[in-house]
């Protein structure tokens, strides 16, 4: 019999998912089609969702993207039923690694299981492997030896900040007390990136897993899994998950008939981007507002209820049981002399093959974009790439044989981050593009410290002023000294990285700041004040169509005749511009 | 913290006195005034002032207090919701990708701004940081349905449509 996979992520579910799995359940059962229909996470190639899978009787598998309910009835008539493939409608996919450089770049170790195995079923999950490593753990670790295995392996939080995990551990081992709390970190709140997401989407278990191999080594017995409410998908799986491995004994007391005893909690994230900061999630789990504290006390030593806490994000926990299976050193091979194993990037923005990909560090920004992103959407010019979010900054093109490497990449101003890659291309402004995350983080500030609060309002104003025609000389100097004065007078990370987008942009763009500070002018003809539309004569057929989207009747013009655009009435909103059929407006 | 999931997975339905009800179970638990203010959300829509007051009982805080983090977290709402929740995704790839200029046709369609309910109490719009469906950009969620690779025309044309939802119900 043949099996047919739907990915339902969000990725999925958003592009139609749900409707195609319907469609082909209320198909199959019609025509009683001998066919096993399942569901499975993220695949990664979400710029083709909605993706199928089918695995036919000899193992053969065919993926097939951009699927409609319509194109279902065929796919079920010719591949299921005679056995012939839809050729058009095929595209590459996991299993034809050698073939499409969007997969064979990659080494997949946290997504080991993303849209292979359906993410509600633990034992699909034990059947690829799942579970064993903490049996492992259990029957032949000490948590010593558990520790000093993770620290051999290299691997630092995938969080943003890129501490190594090993040592964060012995710091929550080695403090005084018997109560001990585990958080997984699933508060993913940088516009723009959804590997965590994905991962809960998709593979529940093996954060699980990490957080039980994690508990052992520091000696807790209880966790919590801090996680966006705006994630419904993942919410629902892990209390499925939860539910599952409770049930096999896996959580609880005495897990796997060990003497070791775990619960994990769940608790929803109420939308604040500052409760990444660890301070300040805890403060939020305890029901309070989020707002972040001194350290030290580090977490470690006084963390959730006073009691000493070890906080990782989902992807570093992700990796744990891989490194316990496979050992320290095959996780080492990997990367570079600072970096070790891989990361998941969240690959968006103006690309042409979007989606969740993970690489071995050490690869370089250009591989990442053209190789496995297939280069920028539509033929336009590659400008930048903006890693780490409101936290990080812009890489400019010209770095593009930066290597991925948390050293190498602070080293530009910008950060790691938790694996958002937004790509630019010559269409967006820097400027722009920097108003946009301080506006962000000016928002998510809590308010606490002085210059965070107040200082990036006063950034926003300036770089407002700036992208509003009405920058003044001396507005970089000023941007500058703001920013060095919030990154110093601010107690957390969200302050301490706040200037960084406008800091990156001012190093490597800081023409564009210039030219519309001076010249007022917008190179890429993004900011709306400080453009000016007129109408090409030789190109204008007087077909009315602009003067009559015209919001402030700016445009003038007989029937059949050139039209003319009075710069004193236009307000700029280029509405004209994108009606026109007949590409004779300009903008500039 | 079972209580806790029983309680997500199942909002109570039956109005005030069944929140009431439920929210004893929550008493003397560390750390439940977001859950119940999740679970209030859930029940209403929005957490009415009486909600405030209730679970300012169980948890034995001040209503300023418990407003104070009401206020602190963007998921929650001290307004009652249109009938359509319209969610428009502002994260990094739908901004470069023109989310603005969406945001703007759907202002001027419904001449609401900002995060505000529209007078007939059809459409509320809510921008967000990201929905997480990056390669679909731009995109936008009408209650639980997803709209991605939208253009200006487009949403004009999805708004018309639910429009002319609401004025005909037996037809949607």
């Amino acid at each position: 019999m043949k099996t047919i996979k739907v990915g339902l992520g969000t990725c999925g579910v958003s592009a139609g998912g749900e409707k195609v799995y319907a469609a082909l359940k209320n198909e199959i059962a019609k025509q009683k089609i001998p066919a096993k229909l399942l569901e499975t996470g993220c695949m990664g190639n979400c710029y083709q969702e909605v993706l199928l899978e089918i695995i036919d009787e000899q193992g053969n598998d065919y993926l097939y993207g951009n699927v409609t309910p319509e194109k279902v009835k065929r796919i079920l008539d010719e591949q299921i039923l005679q056995d012939k493939p839809i050729e058009e409608w095929i595209v590459k996919g996991l299993k034809a690694e050698n073939e499409d450089t969007f997969f064979s770049k990659q080494k997949r170790i946290v997504l080991r299981n993303c849209g292979i195995i359906d993410p509600n079923s633990i034992e699909e999950y034990i059947a690829s492997g799942g579970y064993k490593a903490i049996q492992r753990v259990l029957k032949e670790y000490t948590p010593e030896q558990v520790i000093e295995t993770v620290l051999k392996s290299g691997l630092r939080g995938r969080g943003g900040a890129g501490f190594l995990t090993g040592i964060k551990w012995r710091f929550c081992r080695q403090a005084a007390g018997d109560k001990k709390y585990i958080i997984c970190n699933a508060d993913e709140g940088d516009p723009g990136a959804f590997m965590d997401r994905s991962t809960l989407e998709s593979d529940p278990h093996s954060v699980l897993e990490g957080m039980m191999i994690c508990a052992f080594a520091c000696g807790s017995d209880e966790a919590y899994i801090y996680v966006r409410a705006e994630y419904p998908m993942a919410v629902r799986r892990l209390h499925h998950s939860i539910r599952k491995a409770e049930e096999k004994g896996f959580l609880g007391t005495n897990i796997f008939g060990s003497k070791m005893n775990l619960a994990i909690h769940i608790k929803e994230g109420a939308g604040a981007f500052v409760c990444g900061e660890e301070t300040a999630l805890i403060a939020s789990i305890e029901g309070k507002r989020g707002m972040p504290r001194f350290r030290p006390p580090f977490p470690a030593q006084k963390g959730l209820w006073g009691k000493p806490t070890n906080i990782n994000n989902v992807e570093t926990f992700a990796n744990v049981p891989w490194i316990i299976d496979n050992g320290a050193e095959a996780f080492a091979a990997m990367g570079t002399e600072n970096s070790k194993g891989t990361k998941v990037f969240a690959l968006a923005g103006k690309i042409a093959r979007g989606g969740l990909v993970e690489v071995p560090m050490g690869l370089t920004i250009n591989e990442i974009i053209y190789d496995i992103g297939g280069g920028i959407r539509d033929g336009k010019k590659f400008k930048a790439v903006q890693m780490g979010g409101p936290s990080g900054g812009c890489i400019p093109a010209t770095m593009g044989d930066l290597q991925i490497d948390y050293q190498k990449i602070n080293q530009t101003g910008a950060i790691m981050g938790s694996g958002g890659m937004v790509v630019l291309d010559e269409t967006t402004c820097m400027v722009e593009m920097a108003k946009f995350f301080l506006r962000f983080t000016q928002d998510e500030s809590c308010g606490k410290c002085t210059f965070c609060r107040i200082g990036t309002k006063r950034m926003l104003e300036i770089l407002e002023r700036i992208t509003d025609g009405k920058g003044q000389e001396g507005d970089i100097e000023l941007l500058e000294d703001l920013a060095d004065k919030i990154r110093n007078n601010s107690i957390c990370a969200l302050g301490g990285t706040a200037p960084n987008p406008v800091l990156t942009t001012l190093r490597y763009f800081r023409n564009e700041y210039e030219a519309h500070i001076r010249d007022k002018k917008c190179p890429a003809h993004r900011c709306g004040p400080l453009l000016t539309f007129t109408i090409l004569e030789d190109k204008c057929t007087g077909c009315t169509l602009c003067a009559r989207v015209c919001p402030a009747t700016a445009i003038s013009g007989e029937k059949k005749q050139v039209h003319k655009i009075d710069q004193a009435v236009c307000i700029k909103c280029g509405k004209c511009f994108e009606t026109c059929n007949f590409k004779a407006i300009i903008k500039d | 913290m079972k209580v806790n999931d029983k309680l997500h997975a199942q909002p109570a339905k039956n109005g005030l006195a069944g929140f009431k009800v439920e929210l004893w179970n929550y008493e003397g638990e560390k750390g439940a005034l977001i859950p119940l203010l999740q679970a209030a959300q859930d029940t209403y829509g929005y957490i009415p002032e009486s909600a405030i007051d209730q679970i300012s009982e169980i948890v034995g805080l001040p209503a300023a207090e418990i407003y104070g983090v009401i206020t602190f977290y963007s998921q929650f709402r001290l307004k009652p919701l249109g009938k359509y929740l319209i969610k428009i995704c502002d994260g990094t790839a739908c901004h470069v990708n023109g989310s603005e200029r969406i945001a703007g046709v759907i202002e001027d369609e419904l001449q609401v701004s900002g995060n505000d309910t529209t007078e007939d109490g059809l459409f509320t719009l809510q921008k967000v940081a990201c929905l997480g469906c990056c390669s679909l950009s731009p995109v936008i969620m009408i209650n639980d349905e997803t709209y991605g690779r939208l253009t200006p025309k487009k949403v004009q044309q999805l708004l018309k449509e639910y429009k002319t939802k609401a004025q005909n119900p037996q037809t949607a």
